[in-house]
């Protein structure tokens, strides 16, 4: 049974699941400036935008209007051009109009249609209370100068993520974003995974930008500077050079980097397989005393911030491998330290939680952070334009020895499952290629936000679940402290979809995420190398500079880990 | 009055609203009657209980006119500055009350936590204008120095309470 006909434009349109009149509006080809509208978020109509005129006369808003059979609108008349310019010009009244000096100009919604709605002159005084900029987290700031109160940053903190650190204070003229009490965001209950910053339409939440910082260091003649790049960067970066998302140009991003200034050029995906080791290692020991709770992975730094701030009596629970980039700085400060120059790293993350992990005391060696910077893919990306790179004039290039082989297992730690999959394809009985596309096919790959799989390793059956969006991570802990599940593994990445769609990528819709999940699970059917404890570098760094200093590099204790409570 | 928040009683306050995010208001309003403000003290255990992030409490809390953060004193005057009360005069009434308790033009609290001055925009009887309460007790048809005296009593009655 249909469910009726609507007439768009004078197009008659089929209704069929679209949660409202918008969404059909876009299936006739029509995309409708909006603000405040996020198919993932629950409905708000604020913004007034969207607004579409029936035949009678009567305004809609389209985003909070469920399509009816008989239907007759019209998205495009003399007068819903008048009302959306009004309403343009009445929230750049208020606005900070510095676009030149905004670290949103170019990709900015506000921008972009003030321009499209050619908005020549604003006729109404600026009453703007001009508040301070809240520059306190390492991972985003927050300037609401800009905010023009859509709530997209409310909503997303409270629903998907569940981390609540973000709401409306006051009302009317006076209302804003704001904390509890107004406390910086630092130490307010944020826990840095900056999907905030990638929802917001404007320049109000952006992400800490560190590029001067490091263009500083590659200037240095004295200085080493090598990098690292994260698995989930290759398959987004692309992008913003015209590539397909998903596609990966790990081999162009090298040679970029390297026309950038970087002395050293290393791929984040080969510390992943001592990640995998060191975790599957500590998982299986796990296994072997009684536990009343799993064991939680730790690569995910907004993650560690969210255990921290809001269960830290799981801490214990949480595995006490440092994240692939904080091995890696380990390892890579150990090769340089005693290169005769001064040594810095970077690392190319797709994450802005990062930031923070980079600035965390417990990674610091005599007082120097191991990564000196961590520059988001939207950062790289810039300084490539900066530069003046012709991205099309690059030629792809292989990253630099020592750390030159890497394995499949460690590519695919950047997207949702990926950390799950890896560790499984090491503790698994069955060592055959049929083995491997057993561990694929097993429930571990996709976008849901919660994944379960049983695993039968050693002939013991083992119940495991993939979380991604912190507010499946909320709702599943709230299970395990109920007693109504029971997992021996638990994987979590705070931003949904994984570190593919992390808030320093490129921003992606939701075909695109699953594209860039594609896009790594391509890059390990081309590797030869399958599973971490095959990569032929393993043994080199387990015999060499990890050669009893394995626990000193590789594990973290965060307060309230037990000192030793693993391997 | 202000007053040191008691876990105990802002456990019952909560246990009596069944922990539950849709009573967030009248848990507040309680928490309100008790200490005349929402001591920012309230707001973790709050949270906590009812699984309301402490920014949407906050969200709530300065939302409404109603809920104060700040603590009030011993006795709240509400002055009528509504229409009725206005023209007959409700701002020289207004004017003598902060004066008189020498509050600067962004306090409406004494420091010593004993009154509290608000204005509010009707309380629904304009045929007693101009008109203020104190703690919910009307006093019709004032004027200035109706006002002093009144201050006069109510700093009296302190002075009794205290010794």
């Amino acid at each position: 049974m249909t469910k009726g006909v609507m007439t768009i434009d004078g197009v008659t349109v089929e209704i069929g699941e679209e949660r409202n009149v918008l969404e059909l509006i876009r299936k006739t080809g029509v995309e409708l400036p909006t603000f405040c509208y996020h198919s993932e978020l629950s409905i708000y109509g604020g913004c007034r935008m969207c607004i579409v005129e029936d035949d009678r006369g009567g305004l809609i808003p389209s985003c909070s209007e469920e399509p009816r059979d008989g239907l007759v609108i019209k998205t495009n008349t003399q007068r819903l051009r008048r009302y959306r310019r009004n309403i343009l010009e009445l929230l750049l009244a208020n606005h900070c109009r510095d676009c030149t000096v905004c670290g949103r100009s170019g990709a900015c919604r506000l921008q972009d249609l003030a321009r499209s709605f050619n908005i020549a002159n604003i006729r109404f005084i600026n009453t703007a209370l001009n508040p301070k900029t809240d520059l306190s987290s390492k991972c985003v700031s927050k300037d609401l100068n800009k905010c023009i109160l859509c709530g997209d940053c409310v909503r997303v903190c409270n629903e998907i993520q569940q981390v609540g650190a973000i709401d409306f204070a006051n009302r009317g003229s006076k209302m804003r974003v704001s904390t509890s009490f107004d406390a910086p965001i630092s130490e307010s209950s944020c826990v840095g995974c900056g999907q905030c910053a990638a929802v917001c339409p404007t320049g109000a939440i952006i992400v800490k930008n560190d590029i001067s910082d490091v263009w500083r260091e590659l200037d240095k003649k004295d200085t080493l500077v090598t990098v690292q790049v994260a698995p989930a960067v290759r398959v987004a970066l692309g992008q913003a050079f015209g590539l397909a998302d998903g596609e990966n140009s790990m081999g162009l991003i090298v040679a970029a980097l390297r026309r950038l200034g970087f002395d050293r050029v290393f791929d984040t995906a080969t510390a992943a397989d001592l990640t995998v080791r060191e975790e599957s290692r500590e998982f299986a020991q796990s296994l072997l005393s009684l536990r009343s709770m799993p064991l939680f992975t730790s690569c995910c730094p907004a993650w560690i911030n969210f255990v921290e701030k809001h269960y830290p009596q799981l801490t214990p629970h949480v595995s006490t491998c440092r994240s692939p980039m904080q091995m890696f700085a380990s390892v890579i400060g150990e090769e340089y330290k005693n290169c005769g120059q001064r040594h810095v790293h970077v690392a190319v993350m797709p994450c802005t939680a990062k930031k923070f992990e980079a600035a965390r005391e417990e990674f610091k060696t005599n007082g120097e952070p191991n990564v000196h910077y961590v520059l988001t893919t939207q950062e790289l990306i810039q300084m490539i334009q900066q530069a003046g790179v012709i991205w099309e004039d690059l030629e792809a290039e292989g990253v630099d020895t020592p750390f030159s082989v890497l394995s499949g297992a460690g590519v695919i730690f950047g997207v949702t499952g990926g950390v799950t999959e890896a560790v499984l394809r090491e503790l698994a009985d069955d060592r055959s290629s049929t083995g491997l596309k057993k561990i694929a096919f097993v429930g571990v790959r996709g976008q849901e936000g919660l994944k379960e799989a049983k695993v039968t390793v050693g002939g013991r059956e083992l119940a495991i679940a993939v979380v991604s969006g912190l507010g499946n991570a909320r709702n599943l802990i709230k299970e395990l402290l109920k007693g109504s599940r029971k997992y021996d593994f638990v994987e979590v990445m705070a931003c949904p979809g994984g570190c593919v769609c992390g808030a320093g990528q490129p921003v992606a819709s939701l075909p695109h995420r699953a594209a860039r999940g594609q896009g790594l699970y391509a890059a390990d059917r081309l590797s030869s190398v399958k599973r971490s404890e095959e990569n032929p570098l393993m043994a080199i760094l387990y015999n060499g500079v990890l050669k009893d200093r394995a626990h000193e590099l590789l594990h973290v204790h965060y307060p309230g880990h037990e000192a030793g409570s693993s391997i | 009055m202000s007053q040191e928040l008691s876990a105990q009683l802002l456990d019952e306050i909560i246990g009596a609203h069944q922990n539950s995010p849709s009573a967030v208001i009248a848990i507040l309003q309680d928490i309100q009657e008790r200490y005349h403000y929402i001591p920012k003290a309230a707001f973790a255990p709050l949270a906590h209980r009812v699984g309301v992030s402490e920014a949407s409490i906050y969200s709530v809390v300065t939302f409404y006119e109603n809920f104060s953060l700040e603590p009030k004193g011993r006795f709240i005057f509400k002055v009528c500055d509504g229409t009725a009360c206005h023209v007959r005069k409700s701002t020289p009434i207004l004017e003598r009350l902060r004066k008189e308790l020498s509050l600067a033009s962004d306090e409406v609290t004494t420091a010593d936590l004993n009154f509290t001055v608000e204005t509010v925009s009707c309380l629904g009887a304009c045929g007693l204008a101009p008109v203020l309460t104190v703690n919910d007790k009307v006093y019709p048809a004032m004027t200035p120095s109706k006002v002093s005296t009144l201050l006069a009593e109510l700093k009296e009655e302190l002075s009794h309470e205290t010794n």
